[in-house]
Formats: C-alpha cells, structure tokens, sequence
C-alpha cells in the first residue's frame, strides 16, 4: 500500500500544521493517551531502553528501527507524529533469546520515535529518537 | 482473506542444543492503515495484521500487537533460544480473522 | 545528439550541493558480488567516465534491504511468481514450466532485453515475451503491463541472470530504436522542460528537492520502490519521471517506452542485473 505524506497529512491536517518535533493539541493527547494504556499510567524513567533507527529516512513508508531493552517482558513503540501514535508492542515469552527486535514502520513526517519499554520489575523506561522524513522526491 | 498473502521465515535447520538463533519473518500483506481516502473520497476501511506470535515447542518466544503504522509488508527479525529439538511455529492474524501460519523443524547437530 | 544547456529555471529545481555516489561494494548474501560501477559504454564516451548503479546513490538503510535476499521485500514477489510459474492456467492446460523446463534455463536472457523479435518484427519487452506466452501457448488472459502478476514474473526471470553483465544488442533491426530511444532521453518534456539527461546525465549526484538523483540506470528493474512497497515497472517509473516534468506521459507498453527502455539499457551495459533491487 502506498501511505504518501499528503495523504497522512490531509487526515491529521489541523494538528499537523503546526511544525515542529514537540506534538501538539490532538497528537499530543493522542500521545499521551497511548502512552497511558500501555504503562497504566506509572513513571518513565529516561534510558534503559536502546531504539537505532536512521537519522534520516529516505522513504518515511518504510524505515527500519530496531530496539532492545536487556531484562524487559515488552517493549512498546510509539509515533509521535503519526495520525495513530501506537506502532508496535513487542512482548518477549520465555524462549526468547534477547529482549530485542527489528522491523519497518510508517512515519508520516520528521518526528520523534519513542520506544518504551516495561521492566521485569513493572518499572518503566523510555527513550526518543528524531528521525527526518525525506519529502519532496520524484513520486511514484 | 487478503489476497496473496504470501509468508516468509528464516530459520537455521540445524543448531547445538541450547543456542540462540537469529529468526527473519516477511509476509506480504498491504496493510491497508484505514487513514487512506479513495478517489471517491471514500476512507478506504482499515485491513492490517494485528498480530504476530512465535513459538518453539509451544513456548512463545515472541508476540507482537501491530498497529497500521508498521509497514506493508511486515517484516520482524528477533533471536530465540533453542533447547531442543523440535518446531518454530509463526502465525500471523489478519484483521479479517484470516489466520495465516508456517512452521519450520530444527534439528540438534 | 542533442545537449541543451541547464536553464537557470532548472537550477531552482537542482539546489543542494551535489552529493556524489558513495563508494560502498554490494555483495548479496556475501557470496554474490555485483558490478556497481563499470567504464561507461563506448556510445557514452563524450558524456560519462564511469557508469553506476542507483543503489549506490542509496542510504546505507536502503542499500541495507538489498545485500541479503531475506530483507528483500521485492523476494516474496518472487517467491509468488515461482509458484505462478509451475500454476497450469489457460484453455491449453499449460504452466510456464510445462514449456521452459525449470526457471534457470532463464538465465541470461534478462542481460539481453528489451531485444527485437525477428518473428514479430519489433523490439519485445520482457512483458511481450510473458504475454505472448499467456495468450498464445496457454490460451490464458494477457496480464496487465504493471501488474503484480506480470512484475512477479518479469522479476523471477530476471533473477536467473542476477551478477551477469547487461548487454543489449543495439545494431541490426535494433538500431533504429536505439536511436528512437536516444532522441526521446535528449528530449525535454513538460513544463518543466526537463529531459532525461538533465537529471541522470548533467545532474546526477545532486539533490532534486529531497531526492539523490543517480544515472537513472535500469539493472535492477523490477524495482522494489519503497515509496509504493510493491515491484515497479520500467515504463511505470519512466511513466513516472515524465509525469513529474508535467507533461503528457507515454503508455506502458507503448513502442515509445520500449524503444526508451532500449536506450536506457545500453547505457548500463556492463552493470550487473540486481533484480529485484530494492530503491526508496
């Protein structure tokens, strides 16, 4: 399927016009209210959780992102920019190997990339990465 | 069912008891985000695989709840301990109930 | 030949500083090197040095997707179109390999095309070869030119002559479109006015708005674009690239593509295929 920026922009067009990394009005209570089913509503502490994804993507309806939180049970990937922040929730059972996974996301514009991921502990971490959104190509 | 839905996996035939393997999925799907609009104008209803599991010998390894953000053609690669052997088992579950599965044997070298 | 000079309107168009082709080997599955960079065709010598593959002029992400078959998205096409291939369809009762024997017995042949068919006394497209097939021996429906269908098998063809060098034939009968072909890269389309050689010949390496323009070669066609997330075309990304000047585009399967797609081969010769490559 092919998700063009225009298109994810004309769904989140309001909240969208405001540029910039920080969401805000709908984005960011769309955010906020993802964050809150997957944590319940508890404290995130910054770090403890590694996301790689490219600095700068040069399609944003592929971009590969990988992330790995030693002695996690999940992790969950978020959007802040997209017109639906949740990506992915990954959670690990007893035969994996290593609390980490890869795959390929859809971001609708530059934004940050959040990964947080839920300790054997019930605690909470997080950390952010920005990635830029090529736009302007030669389209399809 | 979506049409052509068409998985892939890679996994090792052969491992020493108690190794940790690299697994790659791919499965063709359009994961269709229900954001789109037809030419109409129509919001084009949203059709993605939500979910994803892998198994070993009926202990999960891995399972992942997909939102339409992840890509057409979704794609995860993750490591699994293997302590015996026995069979990986993947199966994908589509938002129209379809259920798609493979299943690939590991051998103790 | 024609060589116009880059208008000043275009340079608004070109901004960015020009960044060249990096400098990155593709080896597939570390076990298959390819040519990504070869001495430019002799047809070539007063206008390129060197010629390269577009997956040079990739992000290392990109380029990531196409050096192991399993992070390949545009495989599971191929993949599909195996299965195709041994199908039975049509009033006939023939499969593709009911005739060609096992797909290997492609090989090569994708180094060779588009390439004139003495029988039909014209240039043939890969998609003319499949279609005839489909109509003629197995009395089955044709398959649309950009299809998913028609690329999965265009691809699974042209991955028997993965690593090989392209080497189309552009004397004899083909000539003439060769020449066809050159005549419509030199020539400027659309408002925007832009030829093919503007972007792919005097501008490749330099930023096109958000775009890292290559040479606009066509080894590793069918194409997994990103940007779609399914298998491309040639004449769909011609299509494309026309469109994109503004102007009136040609067909898919039109002898204006085919005669371009002839063209635009024979100045890769020497590069690998890679199909499917895997580009944004």
């Amino acid at each position: 399927m092919e998700l063009t920026r225009r298109q994810w922009m004309m769904l989140g067009a309001g909240a969208v016009a405001a540029a910039g990394l920080a969401p805000t009005g709908v984005l960011a209570k769309r955010m906020d209210e993802a964050l809150s089913s997957f944590t319940g509503g508890a404290a995130v502490a910054d770090g403890g959780v590694e996301l790689s994804a490219p600095e700068i993507a040069e399609n944003g309806n592929t971009v590969p992102i990988s992330v790995s939180a030693p002695g996690a049970v999940a992790i969950a990937v978020f959007a802040e920019g997209n017109p639906e922040a949740e990506v992915a929730t990954f959670k690990f059972g007893e035969l994996a190997a290593s609390q980490a996974a890869s795959t390929r996301i859809r971001l609708a514009k530059t934004q940050n990339v959040v990964a947080v991921a839920q300790m054997a502990d019930g605690s909470f971490a997080r950390t952010a990465r920005v990635v830029k959104v090529t736009i302007g190509g030669c389209g399809g | 069912m979506a049409k052509g839905v068409k998985p892939r996996v890679k996994v090792p035939k052969t491992v020493a008891a108690g190794d940790v393997i690299t697994i790659k999925t791919l499965i063709s799907h359009p994961m269709e985000s229900g954001q789109r609009k037809d030419k109409e104008g129509n919001v084009i209803p949203r059709s993605i695989i939500n979910r994803f599991t892998c198994d070993f010998n009926g202990t999960n390894v891995l399972d992942v709840k997909l939102d339409p953000a992840v890509s057409t053609n979704p794609y995860f690669q993750f490591e699994a301990r293997v302590p015996e052997a026995g069979e990986v088992r993947f199966t994908w579950y589509d938002d129209d109930g379809s259920v798609y599965e493979t299943r690939k044997s590991i051998a103790i070298a | 030949m024609k060589k116009t000079m880059i208008t000043a309107a275009t340079f608004v168009l070109l901004g960015g500083a020009a960044v060249a082709q990096d400098g990155s080997n593709l080896v597939i599955n570390d076990e298959l090197p390819m040519v990504t960079e070869a001495a430019a065709p002799a047809h070539l010598s007063e206008v390129l040095d060197t010629i390269y593959s577009g997956w040079r002029f990739r992000t290392p992400e990109t380029q990531a997707l196409q050096i192991d078959d399993f992070d390949n998205p545009g495989m599971i096409f191929v993949d599909a179109a195996l299965d195709a291939y041994g199908t039975v369809e049509g009033a006939a009762g023939e499969s593709c390999q009911s005739c060609h024997g096992e797909v290997g017995t492609f090989e090569g042949l994708r180094t060779k095309m588009p390439k004139f068919n003495a029988e039909a006394g014209t240039l043939w497209s890969m998609e003319d070869y499949v279609n005839n097939c489909r109509t003629e021996r197995m009395q089955a429906d044709a398959w649309q030119w950009s299809g998913a269908d028609m690329q999965g098998m265009v691809a699974l063809i042209a991955h028997q002559s993965r690593g090989m060098l392209m080497d189309v034939d552009i004397t004899g009968p083909a000539q003439s479109w060769w020449e066809l072909g050159r005549e419509m890269y030199y020539t400027r389309y659309g408002q925007l006015e832009l030829s093919c050689a503007n972007c792919h010949e005097q501008n490749y390496g330099s930023m096109i708005r958000a775009d890292h323009l290559s040479q606009g070669q066509t080894n590793g066609f069918p194409t997994y674009r990103l940007k779609q997330a399914r298998l491309i075309s040639q004449h769909n990304r011609f299509r494309g690239c026309i469109r994109d000047t503004r102007a009136e585009t040609f067909a898919e399967g039109s002898d204006a593509f085919r005669a371009l797609e002839l063209y635009v081969a024979s100045r890769g010769s020497g590069l690998s295929v890679e199909s499917p490559a895997v580009r944004q």
